[in-house]
Parts: structure tokens; C-alpha cells; sequence
């Protein structure tokens, strides 16, 4: 699961890597949206679809990059952020959002604002049957737990709908998750 | 047949009085941010502060309470930052050691309550009654500044160990089997949160903005 290699949906397995290399990155484009709108926290559990904003985080000395053990530290983690004034955002794979379902008691209970890029598996095209158990499950337990989800399947929808839900949750202190599926991160071939 | 480990015949005793030890340690609590886990510790911190704005104690959201002094830390370098928690609260996510310890934040200091037991719940015996050392779990991630207390000559030097300012600390403070302070504090994690903003961050900042 940690820094496997994805390439794009609909390119063979012939022409991996330096295919994606060569497009644009919104990665990065996204990565400067974010500090642009003060997020300085970076937390995470590695995953492919997030490398860039990782790295990113981790050569930048105005942010902090928290590599987490689990993903619900995370949650936690952004809540103390919060209590003193830093705003962050938690970088998870699918998978990870199972882990975070109690801790999220903290952000629903405590109304504290929470901000969360997840990359799916389980989802467009998957080829690992143990990655949709959860996958499919990440709109419905997120939402009964009081996060709003807003799926993103094209690359010029990423900007405008992180912008929208940098807006729902640093100025209406709401919990947003934005999901990035794998229409647009790809899906990872085996 | 209960399960126990070699390390657990070799173990101290546990001793202290929580209510005693742990406003020992602390000493003059306004000098902290304080981030407590749930039950016990909360109860510890709220009748130490008389449920102070400084101070987040929790009542849920259980194996919370390290990674969000680390998140308060960060977010906070110039003050001292001071999680405590229990046993059975820092062995729910004891992974967070090893996030804090690559860290490192000078201003955090964490203070684990170790009674030997989940004191909420029927009073059940904790891993840390069975052997498990949460000290050495502490110094196998990293950590590099760790006291054990274990008597009252132990406290003066952990005290100050807490209020070090040269790298992230651990304090196990290991107390008998009884009741934390009591206290009557509130239990609205929404409420306690506009409260801790508002005395930390000031007018304007203190929480979710009106809806409209």
C-alpha cells in the first residue's frame, strides 16, 4: 500500500509511469491551493495518490508533515491543530477512512473543522477484490459520521472543488471529505 | 487462565495516589496547554484546573489524546503543551509514540497515568497490570526523554522533566487502584472547544461562525 507506483486509467500497462510524468501536475497545483488558503498541517499515511503533496510538504519549512501510524491519529491530530489555531488537512487512502470512524466523534461532537483528500481504491477499475470491502464503503460511513463527501472525477474539477471545500470548512467550520477516485488518480494495475 | 508476563513479577508496585501525584507533577497547571484522554486523566485535569479554558478533556474519542497535544503542539510552539492520559487510553493508539517521537516538539510533554487498569469500565486489569511497560514502549519509539515514577522521591525530577524545553518528554506515572478527583466539569466537546480557542486565540476566533 505505501508509494505503489499507479498509472493513469485507460493507458496499458506498456507505457506506465513516464506517461503521467509528462502531463501537467495538479498535484501541485493543489498542494499551493491549499497553503494559499493557510493549511500548514499535512497529515498522512502514505499513499500513491497523495506522493506529491507529501513530498511537497516535506521540502516545504512553512509546513509541517506528520507521518502517521494510523489514520485516526490524524483526526485527532487536525482537532489539536484547530484548538490552536493551525488548519490542516489529512491525506488517506480509502481504506484509511475505516479507521478514523470513532475519532470522528471528536470533529462531529465537538464541531471542530476537518478537511480530507482521500485517494480511492475499490472503486473505477479496481483489480485487488480486498480494496472494495472498504472502498465502497467510504461515502456511507463517512456521511453517517457527519462528513460531507464530494467525489472528483476529472482533472479541472479537483481545484474548484478543493476551493469549495476549503470554504465549507475553514469559514462554515464544517468536516468535508473531498474524494478522489480512481477515474481520475487511476486505477493501479496488477 | 490470566495472561502474564515475565516483566510483570519483576514490576514495582503500584503505589501513589493519583490525587496526591498527579498535582504534584504538574505543579502550576497555568503554565501548560493541556490535552487530556478520556475518564480518568479528565477528571484528574478538570478538578486540577476547576475545568479550566486552558484545558481539553475529553470524555470519548478514545486513543485521541496524544496525537491531539502533537497537532496543539505544532500548532503552538511557543507554549507547553502537556497530554495526559492513561493506560488504557495511550495503548489504544500506541503507535502515536513513534509519530510524536520522529517529530520531536520541544514544547510537548506527555504524561501517562498508569493505574493498571480500565477504571470506567468494571475496573478490569489493564496490559500494564500484566507486565506491558509503557516507559519502554515510549523509549522503543524514540523518545529520548522518559521518567519513571514510582515512589514520591521519584516526582521532583519528573516534575521538571515536564517541563523541560529541549525535547518532546514521557512521564509513566504509576499510581494504585483508585478514584480520580471528583469534579463536576463540562461535557460538551463543541462548548470546550470555542472555550479553549477563545482564551488561547482571542475574541473572534473561538469557533464555528453563525450558519447564514
Amino acid at each position: 500500500m505505501v508509494r505503489e507506483k499507479r498509472v493513469q486509467a485507460g493507458s496499458s500497462i506498456a507505457e506506465p509511469a513516464a506517461t503521467v510524468a509528462l502531463t501537467p501536475s495538479w498535484q501541485d497545483e493543489l498542494y499551493d491551493l491549499l497553503r494559499q488558503h493557510g493549511v500548514t498541517e499535512f497529515a498522512y499515511v502514505p499513499d500513491a495518490g497523495h506522493r506529491v503533496l507529501i513530498d511537497r510538504s516535506l521540502a516545504d519549512p512553512g509546513a509541517h508533515s506528520v507521518a502517521l501510524t494510523t489514520e485516526e491519529e490524524g483526526v485527532a491530530l487536525l482537532a489539536g491543530a484547530d484548538l490552536g489555531g493551525a488548519r490542516g488537512v489529512l491525506l488517506m487512502q480509502s481504506s484509511g477512512v475505516g479507521n478514523c470512524i470513532n475519532m470522528l466523534s471528536l470533529v462531529k461532537g465537538g464541531r471542530f473543522p476537518f478537511l480530507t483528500l482521500v485517494s480511492m481504491r475499490g472503486d473505477f477499475g479496481e483489480g485487488n477484490p480486498w480494496q472494495f470491502p472498504m472502498g465502497q464503503a467510504v461515502q456511507p460511513v463517512l456521511e453517517a459520521m457527519g462528513v460531507i463527501c464530494l467525489r472528483v472525477e476529472r482533472r479541472e474539477e479537483v481545484l474548484p472543488t478543493v476551493a469549495a471545500a476549503l470554504t465549507m470548512v475553514f469559514q462554515s467550520g464544517y468536516a468535508v471529505a473531498v474524494l478522489l477516485t480512481q477515474k481520475l488518480i487511476g486505477a493501479k494495475q496488477f | 487462565m490470566e495472561p502474564r508476563s515475565v516483566a510483570a513479577s519483576e514490576a514495582p508496585p503500584f503505589l501513589l495516589d493519583r490525587r496526591q501525584a498527579v498535582p504534584a507533577l504538574i505543579g502550576r497547571h497555568e503554565d501548560f496547554l493541556i490535552v487530556t484522554g478520556l475518564a480518568g486523566t479528565a477528571k484528574d485535569i478538570a478538578a486540577l484546573t476547576e475545568d479550566g479554558s486552558h484545558a481539553y478533556t475529553m470524555a470519548g474519542a478514545m486513543g485521541g489524546a496524544a496525537a491531539m497535544g502533537l497537532g496543539l503542539a505544532l500548532a503552538q510552539p511557543k507554549r507547553r503543551v502537556l497530554v495526559v492520559t492513561g493506560d488504557g487510553e495511550l495503548l489504544m493508539n500506541v503507535g502515536t509514540l513513534a509519530t510524536i517521537a520522529i517529530l520531536n516538539p520541544p514544547n510537548l510533554s506527555i504524561l501517562c497515568v498508569d493505574n493498571g487498569h480500565y477504571g470506567e469500565t468494571g475496573n478490569q486489569k489493564s496490559h500494564t497490570a500484566l507486565g506491558v511497560q509503557l516507559d519502554r514502549m515510549a523509549a522503543g519509539a524514540g523518545i529520548g526523554v522518559i521518567r519513571t515514577v514510582n515512589t514520591e522521591a521519584d516526582i521532583a525530577e519528573a516534575a521538571q522533566t515536564l517541563r523541560a524545553h529541549n525535547a518532546t518528554a514521557f512521564v509513566l506515572l504509576r499510581v494504585k487502584d483508585g478514584p480520580p478527583a471528583s469534579f463536576r466539569r463540562n461535557m460538551s466537546a463543541a462548548a470546550c472547544r470555542e472555550r479553549f480557542r477563545g482564551a488561547l486565540l482571542g475574541r473572534g476566533s473561538s469557533g464555528r461562525p453563525p450558519h447564514g
